[in-house]
């Protein structure tokens, strides 16, 4: 008899394996994690020097839950004629349900083979212990995870310079306001900004831009943006589009087979998408979890996501898009949010930065205001005078 | 043996809110309900050590604002994750508009 199968051990595989339990499955529960650790937070690694291990949970846990943790072990190919998952070792594990949460893996480009990238515990544990006071360290990419690393660096006495292509930072997932702060800030912590920069290529101890400038390095790192591990997937013949492909409720086309977190591609308001954040890769294992036990619902959560560098903190709910004009709220001590509404007036974003957790509490009331569809006048959002949680009551 | 501490005035929480409490080295959190009970529990998340003061109460839960656990404030028991640890919690008495809680 087959059970639930889970491959990926990581925050969404996890999360899924501990709902199964709460909702109350007494099958059983089998989920496959390649890294020999415990499962652990990724966010850590790039906010913390030395890098601290923070565990999702407890090995007793599981043991009370009775979820077999396999670890150290991949998943290889899945027979769907079977129902079964083999993995890399040659055991194989029947399933009534399998959950694809494989996640993704740090970006490379041609040419880049030699820089380092930070995803896993290894990854930080081998980048953190070379740097110390006056190490040189070329981050390529102004993304999150190249600028978290740029500020943890810093705070180790790093020579820092951050080479970005595109003439901002953070340009895909949050405001130029926002982003100019952030700059701002880089700066005044003596990290070397680099904007527009194309790296031509890697020495051993330089990195070359395009213009021919050369940045000597002790270490580089490419922080270029992270891939969705879908092998799996595609080799059992499931669509693949910038992750793999699932309905609303995180199904795939073969009725047994679920995937979520970072490695999917699902429907949020119509369109696809795929997200790279901590909190929908627990929201989504959940869900699936649901799902996989029968749930038709489908995932509605709005997406969220936060970053941490220096005291600056920044959270984000809702997806901003380009072509919609921004709203400013001020929240107190230079911290602000920028709303975003859609043509009738219902809040569709808001981004939110400032010390701390200043921008915490506006920042979930817009969530739950983006979840209900409610219209709000411009003018009331920016009002520092308005009470937001007062919209929510309607 | 209880030992009640005077933690703020009646007043000094707004209606379904929470305001930070510090005693003796220890940080607590008060909250009012919408029918203007008070509660009180431990002030810090139990996943990272964060303040929930600045975190937004609804409907019986406080939500952390570092990433959003969530606990329910009158028993303190973890709503989901990224929080599996319960907070404690003290039981509270009003006294002359008085919040007074018990850290025995
Ligand atoms: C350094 C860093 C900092 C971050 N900071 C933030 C942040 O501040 N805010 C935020 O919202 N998000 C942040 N994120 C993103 C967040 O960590 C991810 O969105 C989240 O971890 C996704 O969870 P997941 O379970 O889908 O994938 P993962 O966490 O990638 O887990 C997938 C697991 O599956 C394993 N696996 C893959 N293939 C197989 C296989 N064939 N067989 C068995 N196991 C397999 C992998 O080894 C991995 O352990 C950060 C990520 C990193 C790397
Ligand atoms: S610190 Fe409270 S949820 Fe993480």
């Amino acid at each position: 008899m087959g059970g639930m199968v889970i491959v990926g051990a990581g925050e969404c595989g996890v999360r899924a394996a501990f709902t199964l339990r709460e909702e109350g499955y007494e099958g059983t529960v089998t989920l496959v994690g390649e890294e020999p650790h415990l499962p652990y937070e990724r966010p850590p690694l790039s906010k913390n020097a030395p890098p601290a291990v923070k565990l999702i949970a407890e090995e007793t846990r599981y043991r009370d839950l009775s979820i077999d943790l396999l670890r150290g072990t991949r998943g290889q190919r899945i027979d769907r004629e079977n129902r079964r998952l083999v993995l890399a070792d040659g055991r194989t594990l029947d399933y009534d349900r399998l959950l694809i949460a494989t996640g993704a893996r740090a970006r490379r480009f041609a040419g880049m083979e030699k820089a380092r990238t930070l995803r896993s515990v290894g990854d930080a544990d081998a980048i953190l212990s070379a740097i110390g006071a006056g190490t040189k360290l070329v981050i390529i990419g102004g993304g999150f995870i190249g600028l978290e690393l740029a500020a943890t660096a810093r705070g180790l006495g790093a020579e820092v310079t951050v080479l970005e292509a595109a003439d901002r930072l953070m340009a895909r997932a949050v405001p130029a306001e926002i982003a100019a702060m952030f700059e701002d800030r880089h700066r005044q912590e003596g990290v070397r900004l680099r904007l527009g920069a194309k790296v031509e290529a890697l020495e051993e101890h330089a990195v070359v831009l395009a213009d021919g400038s050369r940045i000597e390095a002790d270490i580089v790192v490419a922080g270029i943006g992270a891939e969705p591990i879908t092998g799996l997937a595609a080799d059992a013949g499931l669509a693949v589009d910038n992750g793999i492909v699932v309905d609303g409720c995180l199904r795939t086309a073969d009725s047994s087979i679920f995937a979520a977190g970072d490695c999917c591609s699902f429907p949020y308001r119509g369109a696809p998408v795929r997200l790279e954040s901590w909190r929908c890769a627990q929201d989504q294992g959940a869900h699936a979890a649901r799902a996989m036990l029968g749930c038709g619902d489908s995932f509605v959560r709005v997406p969220w996501f936060w970053s941490d560098q220096y005291d600056l903190g920044l959270q984000v709910a809702g997806l901003a898009l380009a072509d919609r004009p921004f709203l400013r709220r001020e929240v107190g001590d230079g911290a602000f949010v920028l709303f975003q509404l859609d043509g009738q007036g219902r809040v569709l974003s808001a981004s939110g930065v400032g010390t701390g957790n200043a921008v915490a509490r506006d920042i979930s009331i817009a969530e739950k205001l983006i979840e209900r569809g409610i219209v709000v006048a411009p003018e009331v959002l920016c009002d520092p005078g308005t009470r937001l949680k007062q919209l929510l009551k309607g | 043996m209880s030992q009640w501490v005077e933690a703020c005035a009646v007043d000094d929480v707004e209606e379904e809110d929470l305001i930070r409490f510090d005693h003796d080295g220890r940080t607590f959190a008060i909250y009012r309900s919408p029918d203007d009970e008070f509660y009180a529990t431990d002030g810090l998340c139990t996943h990272e050590h964060v303040h929930l003061a600045d975190g937004l109460v609804m409907d019986h839960i406080i939500e952390c604002p570092k990433h959003n656990g969530r606990f329910d404030y009158r028993t303190g028991e973890a709503k989901g994750a990224p929080v599996c640890v319960n907070l404690r919690t003290y039981p509270v008495k009003v006294e002359a508009g008085r919040v007074l809680i018990d850290l025995s």
